[in-house]
């Protein structure tokens, strides 16, 4: 009993530490003295986290923007109302689908990439040799991969719904005949720049601050060895993912008036 | 790679996520900046408007002239106070000009069509239609239907 009790004190402290740990690492990465000199640390990691990840996400974004159509398709024709189409596949494009799957896709492709690398920085020592040659390893190897997740992923997940919306209508208008006049004009008429573009906009923001943040503490916590790396990497997938996924419930709950 | 390579293509990455953001402002969403400058208000009093939405359209024989703007409820007569933004363009509005509230469809929105008068003098930044017709209230119907049945 008494045992018991104890493992989830423990618990208790070792998430709270880590949660600390993770806060302070953050804090001191994206606050101490940000210099442009080392702005070119920024484009390398842009390169590596957000070039890098285009393909996948273009290609992500326009199957799911053909499969949505060819569903939304099979039902609306049922009302008459396909031309309706067009704006429930933007809608849910812009609002939901694009910033949740490519911040899925980010988590995969850029943050165990992030966490394998910081990670083995640490187990070959590199981490530790630069502090002694008086380098801030926060600030020359953290802050800008932070930095690239939180520019790169908003315009991975902006290229995602325009590549989605493409694809829906490749399918729906030019394969399956919905008007297109319609198709265009149902989809302006009902989405709203400020009310659903900007708000996906911003949970695309939140999920690339996250799924950095979480890589990068993962990385520099690692276990140094290739068995804690591994485990590392693992983490910092599942972890991202369901951040993702929990504070899109919020960020939606929060945004969107309920 | 070498960083000037690497400059270049994050530098075509930064330009297609700004070519992305224009493309769901512009073609997506239909945002256009400063339209509200060229409109004037046109005000009208509803008996009942219900279904009637902030941004619903303003027709004239189809043809879509203004969105409306507000609706609020006139404390004095208890009926609703619709205000309208009409583009500028369609200026010639005759003073005796009704106001309908219309379904689209039989089950879309509901928006405003306006029917033309025959009065030469027109309406102006701020006047009031005093001519309108409510949207239709399907239970009402209903209701009066039953009604003439037994």
């Amino acid at each position: 009993m008494l045992a018991n009790i104890r493992h989830l004190g423990q618990y208790g402290i070792d998430l709270l530490t880590a949660l600390g740990r993770a806060g302070s690492i953050w804090w001191q990465a994206i606050w101490r003295r940000p210099r442009l000199a080392n702005a070119h640390l920024v484009f390398r990691q842009i390169y590596q986290l957000g070039v890098l990840s285009v393909v996948i996400t273009v290609l992500s974004g326009f199957s799911i923007g053909a499969v949505l159509a060819l569903q939304g398709y099979n039902q609306l024709v049922n009302y008459g109302s396909e031309s309706a189409l067009g704006l429930g596949v933007a809608l849910v494009l812009v609002m939901e689908i694009g910033p949740v799957v490519s911040g899925l896709l980010f988590a995969g492709r850029a943050g165990s990439a992030v966490t394998a690398e910081i990670g083995l920085m640490k187990a070959t020592e590199q981490l530790s040799s630069m502090e002694m040659i008086g380098v801030d390893p926060l600030q020359r190897i953290v802050a800008p991969r932070l930095w690239a997740g939180f520019i790169s992923m908003p315009i991975l997940a902006l290229m995602f719904s325009v590549v989605g919306i493409w694809g829906s209508s490749l399918i729906g208008v030019d394969w399956l005949g919905v008007y297109e006049g319609a198709f265009w004009s149902t989809m302006q008429d009902g989405v709203d720049f400020h009310s659903h573009v900007l708000k996906g906009i911003i949970k695309s923001v939140v999920f690339g601050l996250v799924v950095t943040w979480i890589a990068v503490y993962q990385g520099y916590e690692a276990e140094p060895s290739s068995e804690g790396i591994s485990r590392a990497t693992t983490r910092t997938v599942v972890h991202s993912s369901v951040a993702v996924l929990v504070l899109d419930f919020f960020l939606t709950l929060v945004m969107f008036n309920f | 790679m070498q960083m000037r390579t690497i400059e270049i293509v994050v530098g075509a990455f930064m330009l297609a996520g700004l070519i992305s953001l224009a493309v769901l402002a512009i073609r997506v969403s239909g945002f256009n900046v400063g339209a509200e400058a060229n409109t004037y208000n046109v005000f009208a009093k509803f008996e009942n408007v219900s279904g009637l939405v902030v941004r619903a359209k303003v027709s004239i024989a189809g043809v879509i002239v203004g969105q409306v703007a507000e609706i609020s409820l006139d404390q004095k007569s208890f009926t609703a106070l619709v205000r309208m933004e009409i583009d500028s363009d369609v200026a010639e509005l005759s003073i005796d000009s009704t106001a309908a509230i219309l379904t689209e469809g039989l089950l879309g929105g509901k928006f405003i069509g306006l029917t033309i008068g025959a009065d030469e003098s027109y309406l102006k930044e701020g006047a009031y239609i005093t001519d309108t017709q409510s949207s239709i209230v399907l239970e009402d119907m209903i209701g009066k239907f039953l009604m003439k049945q037994f």
